[in-house]
């Protein structure tokens, strides 16, 4: 695409991701309902859609307060990282074989570099809070955060194997013959999971529980604030759905459709998935969710990246 | 390990069944639940079947009010019957606990199934007589304190109320 073509291109890719963003905050919250058997917001507009709406405004008219005992440069920088890490992470992305914005060497490690960086506004808005709820979350987010960021990356390496390459475009392409979700079906397996936990949605929520924690990392944000860490998480939702299309189930690749709504599709299916698990799985308790970490997934994730490799090496000498 | 693997898929194809499952929601401003006759709502008083007023102002429910929010002034009509010269409820306090119609002596305080009583301003959930006297006689339709009760009014003397006794002259001695 020409420069210009880009620039117009990621504008638009900006205002689709916020609104969906936006809108999936209505859309979650009916889903939830009907697998709790109730409606969700269905009162505003056609289905309660307007329910976006509204919340916008409310959360735009609320009170933008900056508690007096907290580090205050800090404090209103960390929401912002999360979105702008987010929103950067969809800079490689490929979207069909024309839309996308970075197609770089590097593609998939970019990936992995801005959802690590999203991490500092979880812990820099825990600490800067000075408040200690939100401290125990940022505590927790960053041990959360840093032992499944180690396999996250790992269970990718299969999928880098067999391509041989890191641009996700090349990724895509690679998967003409067969998907990665069969050969790759416990990198899958593992991603998925450590996928949830970076992006601390509800089955590894921990830095939130508000059970325990009011709201963890949060506790002291509001309005605009509060909203863009919501904004950022669901985000890293809809990123984190894009990359399982993108790496393992073939991207836009599909008969028929147009390769762009193929990539749609595919990434709204994995959004109701995520949205299924919140639904259905409780929170693991602290220490469960490490030891699943360290003792469960990190040895799949190293027999996968082993076995792939050996098969690899294998197919490869045969 | 495994076995809570499985046990995890099962849950999650579980809770995508609920898809299809009805919502058990009451969209409540345009579909009503059912209220029996006997819930505890809004306060009203009767009348007898007369068409009088049943409460004859005795305050055992302004005692029996766990958060004191009924007020009531005894007066007395000429023809002797007993009546509240006012008779307040202060709704925002009322918990609809039914003590009162269970202390009233006369069947007069009643609870309906009506809780829509919202306002906007405090003052207007405090109710008083007019608002709470309604022209029926309830849940209690033929009976009338005065016709069984042994209280004197004019038309009814000592002894002429249903299965009353004539009065006992103490001052004679004869059986």
């Amino acid at each position: 695409m020409s420069v210009g073509a880009t620039i117009v291109f990621s504008l638009v890719l900006l205002l689709a991701i916020v609104g969906g963003a936006a809108v999936l905050t209505w859309f979650e919250r009916r889903l939830l309902g009907i697998w709790q058997d109730r409606y969700g917001p269905n009162r505003l507009g056609p289905f309660g859609i307007l329910q976006v709406l509204a919340d916008m405004l409310k959360l735009l008219t609320k009170h933008d307060w900056v508690p007096p005992f907290s580090d205050k440069v800090v404090f209103i920088f960390a929401p912002t990282a999360i979105v702008v890490a987010m929103m950067l992470g969809f800079a490689v992305v490929p979207f069909s074989p024309e839309l996308y914005i970075l197609d770089i060497n590097i593609g998939l490690l970019f990936f992995l570099g801005m959802t690590s960086l999203a991490v500092y506004s979880v812990l820099l808005g825990g600490l800067a809070s000075n408040n200690k709820y939100a401290l125990l979350g940022g505590l927790r987010s960053a041990a959360q955060m840093v032992s499944y960021e180690v396999f996250m990356g790992l269970s990718l390496m299969g999928v880098v194997m067999l391509t041989g390459s890191f641009s996700l475009r090349d990724i895509v392409e690679a998967q003409r013959d067969g998907w990665y979700c069969i050969p790759q079906a416990l990198g899958l397996y593992v991603f998925i999971i450590a996928g949830i936990a970076e992006s601390h949605r509800l089955p590894f929520d921990l830095p939130e529980a508000e059970h325990e924690l009011t709201a963890g990392f949060h506790t002291e944000y509001g309005g605009m604030k509060f909203t863009m860490f919501m904004l950022g998480e669901y985000c890293g939702l809809i990123l984190l759905s894009c990359m399982i299309t993108t790496l393992f189930f073939g991207g836009w690749l599909g008969p028929v459709l147009p390769p762009i709504v193929w990539f749609c599709l595919k990434t709204f299916f994995f959004i109701c998935f995520f949205i299924l698990l919140r639904a259905a799985i409780p929170r693991p308790r602290y220490d469960q969710l490490m030891s699943l970490g360290w003792k469960v997934m990190l040895p799949l994730t190293l027999i996968n990246l082993v076995a792939t490799g050996a098969i690899a090496l294998w197919m490869q000498g045969a | 390990m495994y076995e809570s693997f499985i046990s995890q898929l099962r849950t999650i194809w579980q809770v995508l069944l609920h898809s299809f499952t009805k919502a058990e929601t009451v969209q409540y401003p345009e579909e009503q639940p059912y209220l029996a006759p006997r819930y505890r709502g809004r306060i009203v008083l009767t009348r007898d079947p007369d068409g009088d007023e049943r409460c004859v102002a005795c305050n055992l429910c302004a005692v029996a009010c766990p958060p004191d929010c009924i007020a009531l002034q005894q007066g007395v009509r000429e023809d002797g019957r007993w009546y509240p010269e006012f008779f307040r409820i202060n709704f925002s306090r009322c918990i609809m606990c039914g003590m009162c119609e269970e202390a009233c002596p006369t069947n007069a305080i009643q609870l309906t199934p009506d809780f829509e009583m919202c306002e906007y301003d405090r003052q207007s959930m405090v109710y008083e007589k007019e608002h709470l006297l309604i022209d029926g006689p309830g849940k209690y339709h033929d009976y009338n304190f005065y016709r069984v009760s042994g209280l004197k009014i004019d038309g009814k003397d000592k002894g002429e109320a249903l299965n009353e006794a004539e009065p006992v002259d103490v001052k004679s001695l004869l059986p």
